[in-house]
This record gives structure tokens, sequence and C-alpha cells, in this order.
């Protein structure tokens, strides 16, 4: 062991450190006060507390573990393909001990395809589609979230992809893994994504005559209030909450 | 030229006007008629459908040319009523999805709150140890309304009481251990809501004992029986092709060859430490179906001794406080509330306990950011959830990947071309819980 | 609906109700409206322990035209809830409801957009039965709360004057929401 004395510029150069959270993730909530309480005064004294709560950031190489090689693999048939994976991966999150990547929508069906087909991929189940709405990501709100699962290889990877508000439109993956139908169908049903090429998009969960798209964030919660002697609960919705 | 018109309704009943051509092109062109073609309407109302499905079968005769179904009859909004409670509260409502397997469901749901928490192995062993006694008994409960249902729309009314009979008793044990028969909201992120009452490890060796002696009734009645057999053989059928494609897991997959099981390949809750095997069947039809949901019950009733032998004294609970459920039930006077142990220790001598007894019950714990997936080996399948927190006490996004939403899917694929009779056979087969499906 | 519609109030007719109650209420035939957690109890309450063959129930109508009775056993989304009316159009009178469970009774532990805030909004219920779900026992306990109400209602012209002056009750009743006193 040499005493040259440590050199903290060294220590923290990429090459030594593992994949890191960058902290440039999404912002999903803007909190304000110190218990974020929407609906009556912050007596704790923080209430000019603001602050950005945000998702975990674009992570660098190298992920750890069988990610890299997922990732290398994927990478290396797109490019096979004539399809450059900076076009199609907008960016790869690991966090919590998972694997995120975000698909430009265009390439979704190229992308699943491959991640299907190709031998050292194999993902041959995906466990359905899964729509979240992010009101605060402007200019990509409606996320649709796909989980594959190799059976060969024993791994669990996550795909995800945006689309805006005002042109929430997806292509559909029902020719790539024939059991998004009805994922598919209860995504648009919930949150209005229109999946392109999708033989029957029709409403499943709600009456076919339904207007609105009930789990998006601007619907309201539809409760009603309680009544009770003399006295009356609002509903959920209206309750304070501390968020 | 021939011409085939459409039938004329006349008092004697439907008459055909066909003018010249050949003998045979008549035939063909009444084949084609729209009439001959009957569409029926299974429910959503139905004795023999599980729950409120909707089953659209276009008949030629007897034979189904056509098979869709129509869902949603009993969606609750679940997911998005998960939204505006905390994450504590979540496991009430998490726990009616599929009503069959509520421990399943709270503990996908649990997994993925505890992962998104980054305590996954802070969790106790006693309550993983707990937890997979409450699952696997709850596989058994959910195989036996499985059977005996199915059996039921078969015809086999002794079934339906014989499996309910069984059922009762693992009622009595939820009773014994969570307090509630049905819909207990008892595995809470961090741990368990209380731990074991004194004699539930007896009562749970006793029941043991007997289901292993009632076990082999269901064999006697039911798997030799010629007519489950006739009935179930070569019924639903769906190849593994078909299984990946649609995405059916659980038994369905199982019966088409591929011992595929998140217990063994995806473990949880401690489940690498317990020897028990995955059963499967090459006929990928109703009845290896079913004969594989009689053996997954013996594996159970093995992992279920494995687990008393396992248990050891200790908490339940996670031991951050931050998190950890403050409260600690018992039965007082004026019924069940909290022990007077607890309200002494929060009221009288320490400030942070009722700090955190008030915090916790009326705010919540805050998760940070991020988004999680946590999958469970369910009676039907993979239960899988993914889980958006936003850093609040609230979930931002919820969304339960349910078993038999998917497997439901199937339906078509196994029922177009067979009798009407088989659709009954192979719908019980895929056992839907329309809570599940419909959420 | 018959001759025991058309009596004249009086000896006869009280002698009547009290028969036909008694033959109503020994028979009653429930149709199968199961729709979630709820139904799992009830059918437990038909099965082996909790026994509902001792009150001549045990028989589910799958044919609402045969069932007097409709258990609504679960929570009633708004794609169900023409169906549940539908059905109860189908019934025959003389026809009875019970809520079963929280959330037929009033929604429940789910106040959203999807479900009938208690079915009391589509059908009319003669018992309202809480739990979440409910024991079999109490299920029972609402059956035979159902029974007994079966036994002592009137018939014909009796009938028509019980339900006049309970219009007039109700509508000489204080709101709910004026009441005083504790929430319960």
């Amino acid at each position: 062991m040499s005493d040259e004395t440590p050199n903290p510029e060294k220590e923290l150069s990429e090459q030594n450190l593992p994949g890191q959270r960058g902290e440039h993730g999404e912002e999903v909530r803007l909190q304000r006060g110190m218990f974020g309480a929407n609906n009556g005064g912050d007596t704790s004294g923080y209430g000019g507390l603001v602050r950005s709560i945000r998702l975990p950031g674009p992570a660098a190489r190298p992920y750890g573990g069988w990610f890299d090689e997922v990732a290398d693999e994927l990478e290396g048939a797109l490019e096979e393909q004539g399809l450059l994976p900076d076009n199609a991966i907008e960016k790869t999150v690991v966090d919590r001990g998972e694997l995120t990547f975000h698909i430009e929508r265009e390439h979704l069906v190229r992308v699943a395809r491959t991640l299907r087909d190709d031998p050292a991929l194999r993902f041959e189940l995906c466990t359905g589609v899964s729509g979240v709405h992010y009101p605060g990501d402007k200019g990509r709100e409606l996320h649709a979230v796909y989980h594959l699962r190799s059976l060969t290889h024993g791994r669990l990877i996550r795909l995800e992809v945006s689309a805006p508000d005002h042109d929430p439109r997806i292509p559909s993956l029902t020719d790539v893994y024939p059991t998004n139908d009805w994922h598919e169908r209860e995504t648009y049903d919930f949150f209005g994504i229109v999946f392109e090429g999708h033989q029957a998009l029709t409403r499943i969960m709600m009456p076919d005559d339904w207007q609105g798209h009930p789990q998006r964030k601007d619907y309201p919660l539809g409760g009603i209030a309680v009544e009770y002697k003399g006295a009356q609960i609002p509903a959920p919705d209206q309750r304070r909450s501390y968020s | 030229m021939n011409t085939a018109s459409s039938p004329r309704e006349t008092t004697e009943g439907s008459v055909y006007t066909v003018t010249g051509g050949d003998w045979d092109e008549v035939v063909q062109s009444a084949a084609k008629a729209d009439d001959e073609r009957i569409v029926v309407n299974m429910g959503p109302q139905h004795p023999s459908t599980h729950g409120v499905l909707r089953l659209i079968l276009e008949i030629d005769g007897e034979t189904v040319t056509e098979a869709r179904c129509g869902i949603g009859y009993l969606h609750t909004g679940i997911e998005k009523n998960l939204e505006y409670r905390t994450w504590t509260q979540g496991t009430t409502f998490v726990t009616r999805m599929d009503y069959l397997t509520s421990f399943y469901n709270e503990t996908a749901y649990c997994l993925g709150v505890e992962k998104l928490l980054g305590i996954t192995d802070d969790v106790p062993d006693r309550a993983s140890v707990i937890r997979v006694l409450l699952m696997e008994l709850n596989r058994l409960s959910s195989h036996l309304v499985c059977i005996a249902t199915g059996g039921m729309e078969l015809g086999a009314t002794t079934i339906m009481i014989y499996g309910f009979r069984d059922r009762e008793m693992i009622l009595d044990l939820y009773e014994l251990i969570t307090g509630l028969r049905m819909n207990h909201a008892y595995i809470r992120p961090g741990g368990l809501a209380q731990d074991l009452p004194p004699g539930g490890v007896d009562a749970v060796r006793e029941f043991v004992k007997t289901m292993k002696k009632n076990l082999p009734e269901y064999d006697k009645l039911a798997t030799g029986n010629p007519i489950f057999k006739a009935r179930m053989q070569d019924v639903g059928h769906l190849d593994l092709t078909g299984c990946m494609a649609l995405g059916a897991t659980g038994p369905i997959l199982r019966s088409a060859g591929l011992p595929h099981d998140l217990r063994k390949t995806d473990p949880y809750c401690g489940y690498e430490n317990y020897d028990f095997e995955v059963p499967t069947a090459d006929s990928c039809d109703a009845y290896g179906r079913f004969l594989i949901r009689l053996e997954e019950m013996r594996q159970s009733l093995r992992i279920v001794e494995q687990c008393l032998d396992r248990l050891e004294p200790g908490p339940v609970m996670v031991g951050d406080k931050k998190i950890a459920w403050p409260a600690q039930l018992a039965l007082g006077p004026d019924g069940l509330g909290n022990s007077l142990d607890h309200i002494k220790k929060i009221m009288g001598t320490s400030m942070e306990a009722l700090i955190h007894h008030f915090k916790l019950v009326t705010e919540g714990f805050r998760v940070p950011a991020g988004q999680v997936y946590a999958a469970v080996e369910s009676p039907k399948g993979e239960l899988g959830v993914h889980v958006v927190s936003d850093g609040g006490t609230r979930p931002f996004r919820v969304h339960f990947r349910d078993p038999s939403f998917t497997n439901l899917q199937a339906m078509a694929a196994m029922c177009e071309g067979g009798q009407v009779a088989d659709v009954i056979v192979a719908v019980a087969s895929i056992d839907p819980v329309m809570g599940g499906v419909d959420r | 609906m018959g001759l025991e519609e058309k009596l004249p109030s009086g000896f006869l007719l009280t002698t009547v109700e009290q028969a036909a109650g008694w033959v109503r209420k020994a028979s009653v035939f429930p149709a199968t409206f199961g729709l979630a957690c709820c139904a799992i109890e009830m059918m437990t309450t038909g099965a082996g322990r909790y026994d509902l063959a001792r009150f001549g129930m045990e028989v589910f109508r799958g044919s609402p035209r045969q069932a007097d009775l409709m258990i609504v056993a679960g929570r009633v989304s708004q794609k169900m809830a023409p169906v549940l009316r539908q059905v109860y159009d189908q019934m025959p009178n003389p026809k009875w409801v019970i809520s079963m469970g929280v959330c037929a009774s009033s929604g429940g532990m789910f106040n959203n957009y999807a479900i009938v805030q208690g079915v009391d909004h589509i059908v009319p219920v003669d018992i309202y039965l809480p739990g979440c779900p409910p024991r079999p026992e109490m299920l029972v306990d609402a059956i035979l709360k159902l029974h007994q109400k079966i036994q002592t209602s009137k018939l014909g012209v009796n009938a028509e004057e019980a339900a006049r002056e309970a219009e007039e009750a109700a509508l000489k009743a204080l709101p709910t929401i004026e009441m005083k006193g504790l929430l319960r």
C-alpha cells in the first residue's frame, strides 16, 4: 500500500464508480409545506417549504448484475436491424434492483419483437400493460408500462413508453405478445391511450357508453358524502389529505 | 341460376324460396344463411358461471363457433380508490380483489411496498414464515372452492359439500389467527398486523392431520370417476405455445408441461428454504388441471408443516418505528380495540410512541418515489403488482396484473370448436374469480 | 293477485294472512345473485355447516321466474345495475330482497364512480344485512327476520292501508340530517 495522499478527484472519476442514479429524473410532485396537507393550514412553522419530489433518473454504466448483459444484447440486436439504440431507447433506469428501458413509441414493436426473439434475450412472457398518468410530466403524460419475463434466463425487465395527452397513441403489441389484447383494452378504457393496430379497441371494464377515462388524475373519484345523524362525512377525495 | 332468398316467415315457419340450380348449391346456400347460427348470451347472472361473467357464444347446433367474454360487471375501481388512502389502508382494499385468495393480494401489495421502502430484508423471519403459512392455507382453500364449484357446475353436488366442509376448517383457522373469515387485512407493509394467538400453532397442526385424512376422499370421489374423466379429458385444450402467447400462468401453464412456478424461479418470503414439488401434467386439458390442483393441495400441506417447524419466537413487524404499524389490538369489554398495555405505553410512558401512533395512523408513512413490480404465485397464476410512488403517504398508482384476467383471455381459444357443455368445464378449469378480473 | 287479495277486511282476512304468511315463509326460493365475496359466504351458508336446507331454501333457483327471494350478495357495479333491475323485474310477486353486505346496502368501503351506493337505489329492499362479509350466522339471522316479516305481512285491503300508513309516517319523520346525537 503506497502512502501517497488519496486523491479525491481520482476516486470519484467515472470509471471507478458503479452506475449511479442521476438526480435528473422527472419531477412527479411538488410538495409544499411540511406535511403536504392540501386542505387546512400548516401549523408546523415550515409552511413555506417547497420540495420537488423526483423519480429516479437515468443510470450510468455499469448497471450491475445481468443488467449490462441484457442492455448490451439489446443494443447489439437493434444495431443489427439497422436501428440506432439511442433513437429507440430514451433512457435506462436502474432502481431498487429493477431494470427499466424507456422506449420511443415509434420503435416499440421492433424493440419488443427483438426482446422476444433474440436467443440471448428471449423474454417470452409479457405480463401485460399498466398505464400511469403523470400530469406533471408535460409532453409525455401518459405512460404505458410493460413487464417482460424471460423463463429461459429467469429475468424480469420493464419497458416504459410515453405519449402526450394531446396525442395519446401508442403502437399495439398484440402482434408480438397476443396476451396484451385485454390489457390494452383496459388501459384504453381507464386512460384513453389509443393502441394503434389493436384489432378491437373497445371499453372492457366500464359500460360501453361511459364518458371519460376513470383512472386519469383529472377524473374525480366520484364518491358521495355519507350522511349520519346531523352530520355528513365528505367523499374520500374531498377530505383533508397529507401527501 | 340459383337464387336463395332470405326466409319468409309464415304460419308454418320459415320458408326459403330457391329457384333453379343444383341441389348441392341449394343446401350450401341454406347452410350459409345467417339464421342457423344462434347467439346465446350466458350471464352475467347465471348459476354456471364463476361469478358475474358474461359469455357470448355463437352456436351452430351444439358446436360453439365463436366465444367471447364480457367482463367488467364487478368493476369496483379499487386501483383508483387506493390513490386516496394511505399505504397501510391499501391492504384492506387490495384484499377484496381476488376474494378467494385474499392473502396473496395482500402479500403481493406489501412485497411491492416493502421493495419501494427498501426494507425487504428487514421484515422479520417470523413474519415471513407466517405469511407463507397463511398463503399456503389460502392455496388450499382456493383450490377447494375451485374443485367444489367446478364439481357443482358439472352436476356433482356432493363435491361441493365436501369442498366447503374442508374450507370451513381453514376459515376457522383464519378466524383464529386474523380475526376474520374472509377479507382479512392482516398482512401489512412491514410484517403482520399482529402475532399468532396462543393455541394457533396447535390448531394448525390439528388441521393438517385432519386434512391429510380428508384429501384422499377427493381422489375416491372424482379422480377415477368415469363421468368426471369423460367430461374433463380433452376439454379446454391449450398447449404450451398457446399459453405463452396468451400469457396464461398457473395451473394452465403447468398442465401444458412447463414447471414454471414463481415460488421456485423467483422466490419471495423465504420460499427457497422450503421443500416442495411443482406438479405438472402433459395433457393440456381440464382433467390435467384438476389433477394439478389436487397435487398442489398436498404440496401445500407439506409446506404448512414445514412452516410450523420453522416458527421461531420474535417480532412480526419491522423494527423501524417510522414504518411499523403501531397498534396492538386486544379484546376488551367493549369489543376489539387497542390493548390497555399499549394505551398505557403511549399515553403514560413514551412520547415517541404516542407521536408515532398518531402520525402513522392519521398520515401514514412516506415511501420514496419510484416504481416496482412484485409478483407472487397465486393459486390461479402469476399475481403481479406494479406500484408507483410519488414520495408521499398515498400510492400514486397501483396496478394489479391479475392472473384470472389474463387467463380468461384463453377461454376463447379453449372453447371455440367445442360443445356448449364443454364451455362450462373449460371456464371452470381456468378458475377465474371475477373480483380479480374486474378489480 | 288472487282470491286472497279480494277478501274484505275482517276475521277471515286475518286468518288467511296468517296461513298465507306461514306457507310463504316456509319455502322461500332464493335466486342466485351472488356477485362478490358475499356470494362465497352465501354459498357456505347453503353448504354443510350452516345449512339453509333446514329452512327449505337450499334450492337456489337459476331462473328468476321461479324465485321469490333475491339476495343481492356483493358489490353492484354501474355495469351490473341494469342487469340487477331486469332480474328483479322478472321475478313474480310476492318477492323480497335482502341486501347482503355493506356494499349492497350502502356502497360499503367503495365510495367511488364504479359502485352503486346502495342497491336500494335500484330495487326496494326488505332486509339490510351489514358485514364485510357478514358471517353465515348473520345471514341466517337476516333470513329469519325476513321470515317473520313475511309471516306478519298483510294482504289485500289491509296491505293497502299499511302501505298508506307507512308512507304518512315516513313523510312526517325527522330526516337523518336533522337528527342530533351520536353519529350512529
